[in-house]
């Protein structure tokens, strides 16, 4: 007899009072209104795509709309920008340096983020709830108050006078870290810990804690714990805070410059399109072919970790 | 296989809260104990103390002689069937019982031989390769079986394993898990809130109630002479039937005064129970199993009746239930899932044979068997035996 209660309603009375409401007005909604607003919405990343196969005069010429009609596409655009002999691009080089940010700025967190909030929801210990507040509340503190500070431990660690004394402590010492790659990640990893953990525990912390008895009478330590249930069973989580993370990394701009300074070899995408535009706007015609190659690689990602998103990974586990 | 002993064991949650009382268990090698009570007794409680999931406040748990108070739970050798199976649900029912083989480093080819023995036994072996969320409710019941059996353990420990089935799986597998345990005779330790899966299973049953321990014998002991007014309560379905009357010598016979009825007791009563001749005059709690009562048109003729008139009957084929009301106030047992209306109008029940003609609204005279009659004192809720 298999039962299908894997969708228990636990929502309040008067919540599925309004949801009913709202349903019932958006299906009142004629959907050729709603295939307008897609279509409005679309517009100006649409043009911005066709743009992007059109040459310099072309763009200047005239309209978006002009080429549908007269055609004249290129690749010429993507061709300049992504290739490194040239003056004007160069991409190429700095979307493999995005990746080298983006990447380990993703992997590194997820794999604390997760060991720390199976510790928060399933080791008991001494001060559990104040340092998992603790860590939360951090979420409230805006990234672009730490950034100068983190720099500066980065580049020179941080040192104490002791007062009346020559004598000097290290309290962190100096990584030399300034203009690498690594800063980036240490950085992009810091800020991201607050988010992650927190919306890791509240996944795992709902996962039934039989499994976990049922395992540690099995024979399991926490670490088998950790890594054969809690990781298998936290796909969707862990899939759902990859895609955030790996966005925000990618399109980030202001960490990696602070981070990187002058080091130019190292600069991501997003610094290189920036600054593509030239003097005087000369090369203007390459940023939307820029962008689209800026905005290619997440949607990628995103197709790719879709299938992750999977419901009822817990059906047939337990019966409650 | 191993022999379990529990000497003195309380637990104390850290709110204060006080889930058993200084309980002690020798579980022999082999033994199937059940422990049954109301919910909120603490039965489970004492479970996962045996399994290692609570700590033991104080007291001494020993497995095979061996102290294991603070060891690990995976250390102490015990298996657990969960209520709601606990299933690894991203592993297929073969992982789900190696689980535990594979994490011991058992070579595969053992651990496939262990896991092909355990679904021979319960008959798993076509559902090897299928998730839990592919199973029934009773398939899943039996890799949460083969998860415990496979690994061979000292003690298996159950916690209410059959309350998620319905009615007529459960009895198919109590009738299973019984005889898996004559088959494997691993000392089993297992908690339900059924006295009825606690009567047919069990080798012994121990009855506890508010974490005390109220008493502990073979199933057909723990029926026959009840210890306690709890006790006698819980054990029995349809339960017995307990009320407030008095005790009287008249003209040198006993008699038992049940509201305005009265029933005379023979001299064998109080032979073997002596010492209701200390409550003369005095109140005392009778219990009457239903079955201790018959429709006294087919009924030895010397037995003393209750006149009464039946309000409900029910027919189960084997066995016909006369409910009826008697105007003796019924006793409260202190069972917290007994619905409290305990007033004069709750139902007596009387199982009489399934010949009697007696219907709903039918005046009937019931032929009560005063030689099974139970009696309990008042202010201590103890039985009265000797």
């Amino acid at each position: 007899m298999l039962t299908t209660k894997e969708t228990v309603s636990t929502t309040v009375g008067s919540v599925d009072r309004v949801g009913r409401v709202v349903y019932g007005f958006l299906r009142s909604v004629p959907t050729w209104v709603l295939w307008l607003l897609v279509i409005v919405w679309t517009v100006p990343t649409g043009s911005l795509f066709l743009n992007s196969f059109r040459t310099r005069d072309a763009q200047r010429g005239s309209g978006w709309w002009a080429s549908v009609g007269e055609g004249g596409w290129t690749f010429d655009n993507y061709i300049d920008v992504l290739s490194s002999s040239r003056q004007t691009g160069g991409l190429a080089t700095a979307v493999v340096n995005s990746f080298a940010i983006a990447i380990p700025a993703t992997v590194i967190p997820i794999a604390i983020a997760a060991m720390a909030a199976y510790a928060f929801a399933w080791i008991p210990f001494r001060g559990r709830e104040w340092l998992f507040i603790l860590t939360v509340s951090l979420l409230a503190l805006p990234n672009q108050v730490a950034l100068l500070p983190l720099l500066q431990l980065f580049a020179g660690g941080v040192h104490w006078t002791v007062p009346g004394s020559e004598t000097v402590v290290t309290l962190f010492p100096d990584l030399s870290l300034a203009g690498t790659a690594t800063a980036v990640w240490l950085t992009h990893t810091s800020f991201a810990l607050p988010f992650a953990i927190f919306l890791l525990h509240n996944y795992i912390a709902s996962l039934p804690a039989e499994l976990f008895e049922a395992a540690r009478i099995d024979g399991a330590d926490h670490f088998t714990i950790f890594w054969r249930l809690v990781v298998p069973l936290s796909v969707p989580a862990l899939a759902a805070f990859t895609i955030f993370q790996f966005l925000w990394t990618w399109n980030d701009y202001l960490v990696a410059l602070t981070m990187l300074g002058a080091n130019g070899s190292a600069y991501p995408a997003t610094i290189k399109i920036a600054s593509m535009a030239g003097e005087f706007g000369r090369l203007e015609h390459l940023l939307s072919a820029g962008a689209f190659v800026q905005a290619g690689v997440p949607l990628l990602v995103f197709f790719a970790l879709q299938r992750f998103f999977v419901r009822g990974l817990l059906a047939g586990s337990v019966k409650s | 296989m191993a022999e379990v002993s529990l000497q003195n064991l309380e637990k104390v949650y850290p709110n204060g809260f006080q889930a058993i009382h200084d309980l002690s268990l020798d579980i022999a090698d082999g033994e199937f104990l059940v422990l049954v009570g109301p919910s909120g007794c603490g039965k489970s409680t004492a479970l996962r103390m045996v399994a290692g999931l609570e700590t033991i406040t104080s007291g001494t748990l020993t497995i095979a002689g061996e102290r294991m108070n603070d060891v690990e739970p995976k250390d102490r050798n015990v298996a657990m069937v969960f209520q709601n199976y606990a299933l690894y649900p991203h592993l297929d029912v073969a992982r789900n019982i190696g689980f535990a083989l594979r994490l011991a480093g058992l070579p595969k080819a053992e651990i496939e031989a262990k896991v092909g023995e355990a679904a021979r036994i319960l008959e798993l072996e076509s559902l090897l390769h299928n998730k839990p969320a592919q199973l029934s409710g009773g398939q899943r019941q039996r890799v949460a079986m083969g998860r415990a059996i496979v690994r061979d353990p000292a003690v298996f420990l159950m916690d209410e394993p059959l309350s998620n089935l319905d009615a007529k799986l459960r009895v198919q597998m109590r009738a299973e898990i019984a005889r898996l345990h004559r088959r494997l005779t691993a000392t089993t330790l297992y908690v339900t809130h059924d006295q009825v899966e606690a009567m047919t299973m069990g080798d012994r049953v121990a009855v506890i109630k508010g974490g005390l321990l109220q008493q502990i014998d073979e199933p057909s002991v723990l029926y026959g002479s009840p210890d306690n007014l709890f006790v006698a309560g819980f054990i029995g379905a349809p339960a017995m039937n307990l009320r407030e009357a008095r005790l009287e010598l008249a003209n040198g016979t006993w008699t038992v005064h049940l509201g305005h009825s009265q029933l005379p007791l023979t001299d064998g009563v109080l032979e073997t129970k002596p010492a209701l001749a200390g409550y003369d005059g005095a109140e005392i709690v009778v219990g009457v199993r239903p079955e201790s009562m018959e429709d006294a048109s087919l009924a030895n003729a010397d037995l003393p009746r209750l006149t009464v008139e039946a309000e409900l009957t029910e027919a189960l084929g084997s066995d016909l239930l006369v409910h009826f009301h008697l105007d003796a106030p019924s006793v409260d047992t202190g069972d917290p899932d007994v619905l409290d209306d305990l007033d004069d109008k709750a139902l007596m029940i009387a199982r009489v044979d399934p010949r009697s003609s007696v219907r709903s609204g039918d005046r009937v005279d019931l032929a009560v068997d005063t030689e099974r009659l139970h009696f309990f004192d008042p202010a201590t809720n103890l039985a009265i035996r000797s």
